[in-house]
């Protein structure tokens, strides 16, 4: 701690309004170090695990991959790929089960693996001479994520506000969910690495100052980082440690703890200066630029009713239950939490695989958590509001959003909850808070989607009808025209055949010239389509067919001559009105 | 103190004269109102509600010579949002329109498909794609899922096919309420098959 700018007890901290102060129960995991989990007989690797689109599959079964290769491509800039684990083959791409509250299935790449974890070779890229454009790209198709949890694609918040720059990168250690202790074991063992991930990030962004903020209960984390921050001279980072308190490690919480930024409503930290990530993204950054690693591979802590609670390196796709096998699961489990205990999601199975947001699995029992007690109403007494980190007002979004009000709901800032649990976590009545915001959200998001289509369909449906009225008075239109065209080439012809003579009424009539037309036109057809058995003839039977033939053409010109004397004699007064139609 | 009053009242009056008229004239001039109910209109325009379209029923509904319950893909909450619109009485859907539906689109079986066209002629937001005698597809996306292309096909391989829920699109459901057990287990039990009956 030899420079005065590093010593975390000088810097000023800020305080964000609310939050709690659960039992930590971080000690169950945090002692041992992180160890490696065996590999695995199968991978499931699902092709959607980040913010934004869903990569298409670069590989078919049967496929041989390697550890590292590219399996699913990023889909668009919004979207992150995703890479096979170890070596083996791809036996199918399929729908499985994924760790998502709602039991459903998603397209995953399912690889058996062959034991002998090949590498896939080592792109050349040195990021030192590329453009930030093609860093961020390069981190795109390394799969790189926020690794706290939102899983949101780390290249696209790799970008400073150009107008402003990057006045504070912030690196989060502070862990505040109670339980986990990933980031805090990783910055204990690789707290050389991610600094150096962090140094990279701040050139990247060309950051005035870094901050890496730690939770004041992880004194090895923060000794580590320090140690490691002075090793390397980078003297504009400074390890700074803050309260603990839940939930500090809240992006908004944790701008606000150093840096006393306050983001408003719907803007984004970059417009403050400001941008947040979390320590294993740091880390993971630094191995894809530094060592041409893909994301493939991440800490996990497995705690809560286990025999051996710890931290595990886990390649992304292992499947959960090897995971808590290795753990050893305790009799008493009734159920499986991804994440930790104010933020978890409940696991519809063991049979999920470990994905890029997985960074805890908790077991459950009846001893470490009571079950819930009954909900009973809300009697107003503002606890809620008093907890709340994000300044809202829980009460007035769960009356709403539990009356299926969910205009007035978003009038409460429903979008600026960040679902921490702290509402619920104080509630005398027991109020399962958060379940409801989370339902309130999910349909506002439905209805948004289907009010787009019902507009996008209302467009199309406009633009064909009119499209419909177009194409008939383009019609008319044509039709019109073709007769124009038809009457004018009748009395051009009718000029050449007969001389001068009398052709007006013909024109007048324009229908009767186009019979006659179609009918010129048929014999022409006829005459081009004569039989051809009459090649090789002899010189008495060609003189036949000759006689034939010239007996055709009289008896056509006397048709001919009698079809025009009709159009002559008919009156032409009431047809040319029928034209119109 | 009156002549407070006075003003006050007759400003009143002034301004509710000067509202009441700005309402009528901005009501006789573009009918917001046509538009207001069509946006509450699913915009399926499969027909259902007995006109050509979701604009046309609109205008009926507008003009008070259709109910508000003729239109099944806006289901319930479809009414209820008209009536509070309309400020009317709710009233359950007519089922002689139909039926309210979980949402499909229509799927070709391409091997099947003749490419007669048809399809493409009866689709009323353009979301089949396919010309003369080649095989159609429906861009499921734009599919409304009105069902209009299914009856004019002449080689029956249309089929509409409910849109299945995924991890994206996937609903927290409304939470259930753990109900407080205030009678003795041996009644809870009993209650079972009587609720179930
Ligand atoms: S803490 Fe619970 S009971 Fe109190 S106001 Fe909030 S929701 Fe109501
Ligand atoms: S869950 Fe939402 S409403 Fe409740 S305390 Fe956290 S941010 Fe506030
Ligand atoms: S029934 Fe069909 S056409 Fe009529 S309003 Fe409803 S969606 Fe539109
Ligand atoms: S109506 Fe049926 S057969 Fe004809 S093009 Fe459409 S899908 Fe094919």
């Amino acid at each position: 701690m030899g420079h005065t700018d590093r010593a975390p007890l000088l810097r000023k901290l800020f305080n964000f309004h609310g939050g709690v102060k659960p039992n930590a129960n971080k000690q169950q995991s945090a002692a041992q170090p992180i160890c490696t989990l065996p590999l695995s007989r199968e991978y499931v690797v699902p092709l959607h695990q980040s913010i934004g689109g869903t990569p298409q599959p670069l590989v078919v079964a049967g496929d041989r991959v390697l550890r590292g290769q590219r399996i699913g491509a990023a889909d668009g800039n919004v979207s992150s790929a995703v890479h096979a684990p170890t070596s083996g083959c791809v036996v199918a791409i399929e729908e499985r089960l994924m760790p998502h509250a709602s039991g459903l299935s998603a397209p995953c790449v399912v690889i058996e693996a062959d034991g002998l974890d090949e590498a896939a070779p080592r792109e050349n890229f040195d990021w030192r001479s590329a453009s930030p454009d093609a860093v961020r790209d390069y981190l795109r198709d390394a799969g790189v994520v926020g690794l706290g949890g939102a899983v949101f694609p780390s290249h696209l918040k790799l970008k400073a506000n150009n107008s402003i720059g990057l006045e504070t990168l912030i690196i989060n250690g502070a862990e505040c969910e109670p339980f986990i202790t990933c980031d805090d074991r990783l910055m204990q063992e690789k707290a050389r690495e991610v600094i150096e991930g962090v140094a990279l990030m701040a050139h990247l962004m060309q950051a005035k100052q870094t901050l890496i903020g730690i939770e004041d209960n992880k004194p090895d984390a923060i000794a580590a980082m320090q140690a490691a921050a002075q090793t390397a001279g980078q003297s504009n980072i400074s390890v700074v440690a803050i309260p603990t308190r839940y939930p500090a490690g809240g992006a908004k919480q944790l701008i606000r703890v150093l840096t006393g930024i306050e983001v408003p409503h719907g803007k984004r930290s970059t417009d403050y200066g400001v941008q947040c990530f979390n320590v294993g993204t740091a880390f993971a950054i630094r191995d894809a630029l530094e060592n041409g690693l893909s994301l493939t591979t991440r800490v996990v802590t497995v705690t809560g009713n286990v025999e051996r609670p710890g931290n595990y390196w886990v390649r992304i796709g292992t499947p959960m239950h090897e995971l808590v096998e290795h753990a050893g699961i305790k009799p008493g489990t009734e159920r499986w939490l991804m994440g930790g205990p104010m933020m978890g999601i409940p696991m519809p199975s063991l049979d999920v695989p470990v994905v890029k947001a997985t960074n805890c699995i908790l077991a459950g029992s009846a001893e470490l958590f009571a079950a819930p007690e009954p909900e009973m109403p809300c009697i107003r007494c503002g606890e809620c509001a008093q907890a709340c980190p994000a300044d809202l007002q829980p009460f007035e979004m769960y009356w709403h959003s539990r009356a299926r009000n969910f205009g007035k709901a978003q009038e409460y800032h429903l979008f600026d909850c960040i679902e921490c649990g702290c509402c619920s976590y104080v509630c005398p009545s027991h109020i399962p808070l958060v379940d409801y915001y989370r339902f309130a959200k999910s349909e506002i998001w439905a209805r948004e989607k289907d009010k787009t289509a019902a507009d996008q369909a209302r467009d199309r449906y406009e633009f064909r009808n009119y499209r419909i009225e177009r194409e008939k008075e383009e019609k008319a239109a044509r039709l019109a025209a073709k007769t124009a065209a038809g009457r004018a080439a009748i009395q051009a012809s009718q000029q050449t055949v007969t001389g001068d003579a009398a052709p007006s009424e013909t024109a007048d009539d324009p229908k009767k010239a186009m019979i006659a037309a179609a009918m010129q036109r048929a014999q022409a057809q006829k005459a081009a389509a004569q039989p051809q058995n009459t090649e090789h003839l002899t010189p008495a039977q060609q003189a036949e067919v000759n006689d034939a033939e010239a007996r055709r053409a009289r008896a056509r010109e006397l048709a001919d001559q009698d079809a025009q004397s009709i159009g002559k004699t008919s009156p032409s007064a009431d047809t040319p009105n029928k034209m119109a139609d | 103190m009156i002549s407070a009053l006075l003003v006050m009242a007759i400003g009143a009056i002034v301004l509710g004269a000067a509202l009441g008229w700005a309402s009528v004239k901005f009501k006789v001039e573009g009918d917001p109102l046509v538009d207001k109910i069509d946006t509450i209109l699913p915009q399926t325009q499969c027909g259902q509600c007995g006109f050509p379209g979701c604009k046309p029923y609109a205008t009926a509904i507008a003009k008070g010579e259709a109910d508000i319950n003729q239109c099944p893909p806006g289901g319930d909450e479809g009414v209820r949002k008209l009536a509070d619109l309309l400020g009317r009485e709710y009233k359950p859907l007519n089922a002689e329109h139909g039926i309210e539906k979980p949402k499909s689109v229509a799927f070709i079986d391409e091997q099947t498909c003749i490419g007669c066209t048809l399809c493409i002629q009866a689709c009323p937001v353009d979301a089949i794609v396919g010309a003369a005698k080649q095989m159609h597809t429906i861009v499921a996306d734009l599919c409304t899922g009105c069902e209009l292309c299914v009856p004019p096909c002449p080689a029956d391989c249309i089929t509409m096919e409910p849109i299945a829920e995924t991890v994206e699109t996937w609903k927290w459901r409304y939470p259930v309420f753990e109900l407080k057990p205030v009678v003795t287990t041996s009644v809870v039990t009993t209650d079972h098959p009587t609720r179930a009956a």
